[in-house]
């Protein structure tokens, strides 16, 4: 393994930890499908915000994927609540329609630019070395892509330990969470506020195809052994640090896509795991 | 309008409407303090709603609900909510412990520390409840007697005066049933207010001193005497009634075959 090796794995890593963590909660609430809604519907708002600005820079595509992500969240409710529309339909319906956009924009658009339809859907993890940085000038230079994710984990780590008792309770019995004066609402958007950043900084590196598998395969393997919230966190997190290590050996192994790759590894090791629970426990 | 001395709960011509279909409609009364109160009707009469609008989980089309004469976000502490068990995923990662834990957040907030004397709180609930032993056990291995237990302990741990509790006796074995309501006694006689949505008529007479009697309506409120009449009865569940007659005057009409041969 020379360094390149070493940033794609640790970059891997580090998008599989931010969609970890918010991932356990979508998987608790039944909505493994919101998330993978939002990992679609963020890609207009990545191009817009890049034909607006006409750079790549992170600092204004991540507003604007944000954007995108709780624009498919309030649509889907709003489909939902006030046109009773049936919940699958509505988010089948909200997110191809808004992933769609993307992809007319992306071709329409953007075809002479580094933003295509290849890197849209797989993601261009095997290239993350090239594009380097470091935070202060001649000081320590890692994968651009690594510091945004290491940058939104650290986030994450905050907003879910601040936020466990509201997040916790809210997922778990939201009618209880309101009689004592918790708005599940506000952690409702908190939580998709979560999803739609960890689906955009995934989206650079694994593509709108693989996120969701990185947002629920893990923290669904994890449910099958966790008995307690803050160890199905730990667990989600431990698989898919499995996932992304042997996903990178299988891809350089057959020299194929690392992000494919990864997300065999992860419906291997479900399956693996599904087994295991059924002899051991 | 029955007039009450010292109210536990009071709603003013409170109406709910979900999809322009009224559910509960033009609903008045007072409830007293300290009494053990049964919400009666058939299904669908609005009981679980008329609980919810109590307690601000559904939105009002007109109409209040004042709780120890004072807006509910100015009292929640004294007030536990009891939701109906089918209504969370058991399947959750969390012990019992866990859940009972909950019933401290609202004191604690979002982020203050966890004391020892939560933990003493949680313990004592759990002892209550007779689930000590059950304490570390994750909640999916319950049964669904032993659910509703955490649930009370839930409800116990958040040591609130007024308890409002969402069908506490469907799916739970006669045991649980008999000590939940030993449990709810014991509470009143400490002077809690305890509010029960109920639907088996023939233990209601044994379980409530006070009872709501509701068809979307309110057809009466008061001590148990003078509601349970049996005119009062016959109108709260007329509905029912009434169709499930015609479908056994239709059968005997045509002769229809209930039972295939």
């Amino acid at each position: 393994m020379n360094s390149n090796d070493l940033w794609i794995v640790f970059t891997a890593i580090a998008v599989a930890l931010i969609c970890a963590l918010p991932g356990c909660f979508l998987v608790l609430r039944r909505m493994a499908m919101v998330g993978d809604a939002i990992s679609h519907a963020v890609l207009p708002g990545i191009v817009i915000a890049y034909l607006l600005s006409g750079s790549r820079n992170t600092m204004y595509i991540l507003p604007g994927a944000a954007a995108a992500g709780m624009l498919v969240t309030v649509l889907i409710e709003w489909l939902q609540k006030r046109l009773r529309v049936q919940s699958d339909a509505s988010i089948g319906l909200v997110y191809t329609l808004l992933f769609a956009i993307g992809v007319i924009l992306v071709t329409a658009f953007t075809a002479q630019t580094d933003l295509d339809q290849e890197c849209v859907l797989y993601g261009e993890i095997a290239y993350v070395p090239f594009d380097m940085m470091s935070i202060v000038d001649g000081g320590f230079s890692a994968p651009r892509q690594l510091w945004i994710a290491s940058g939104l984990l650290t986030v994450l780590i905050i907003v879910i330990t601040l936020g466990y008792r509201g997040l916790y309770l809210s997922t778990f019995d939201p009618g209880y969470a309101t009689a004592i004066g918790i708005s599940v609402v506000f952690w409702h958007y908190i939580l998709m506020s979560m999803v739609s950043l960890a689906a955009v900084v995934s989206f650079e590196s694994v593509g709108a195809v693989l996120v969701v598998a990185l947002l629920t395969g893990p923290p669904a393997i994890a449910s099958l052994f966790a008995k307690r919230l803050p160890l199905m966190l730990l667990l989600a997190c431990v698989f898919g640090v499995l996932a992304c290590v042997f996903g990178y050996l299988i891809a350089s192994f057959l020299n194929a896509s690392i992000s494919g790759s990864i997300a065999v590894v992860i419906g291997v090791l479900y399956a693996f795991s599904l087994v295991i629970k059924k002899i051991f426990f | 309008m029955k007039e009450v001395k010292s109210s536990s709960v009071e709603v003013h011509n409170l109406t709910v409407i979900y999809h322009r279909k009224p559910v509960l409609w033009n609903i008045d009364f007072q409830l007293p303090e300290g009494k053990l109160i049964g919400i009666m009707g058939p299904n669908g009469a609005g009981k679980s709603t008329l609980m919810k609008a109590i307690l601000g989980l559904v939105p009002l089309n007109s109409g209040y609900a004042k709780i120890y004469d004072q807006d509910l976000k100015d009292v929640r502490s004294r007030v536990s909510y009891i939701p109906q068990r089918q209504t969370v995923d058991w399947d959750f990662p969390a012990t019992v412990k866990d859940v009972v834990m909950m019933g401290r957040y609202q004191h604690r907030g979002l982020f203050g520390r966890i004391t020892a004397k939560d933990k003493e709180i949680v313990d004592e609930a759990l002892e209550q409840v007779a689930m000590q032993s059950f304490k570390n056990r994750q909640i999916a291995q319950l049964s669904g007697g032993q659910q509703q237990r955490v649930f009370l302990a839930r409800a116990l741990a958040q040591q609130a005066d007024l308890y409002l509790l969402d069908e506490p006796f469907v799916g739970v074995d006669a045991s649980t049933e008999e000590s939940i309501v030993s449990m709810l006694r014991s509470l009143r006689d400490q002077g809690k207010t305890l509010i029960v949505v109920h639907h088996d008529l023939h233990t209601a007479r044994d379980y409530f001193d006070w009872i709501v009697l509701l068809n979307a309506s309110l057809i009466g409120v008061g001590p148990l005497d003078e509601i349970f009449t049996d005119e009062k009865l016959r109108t709260t569940y007329s509905g029912k009634l009434t169709v499930l007659s015609q479908v056994g005057d239709r059968l005997r009409e045509k002769n229809f075959p209930v039972r295939e041969k």
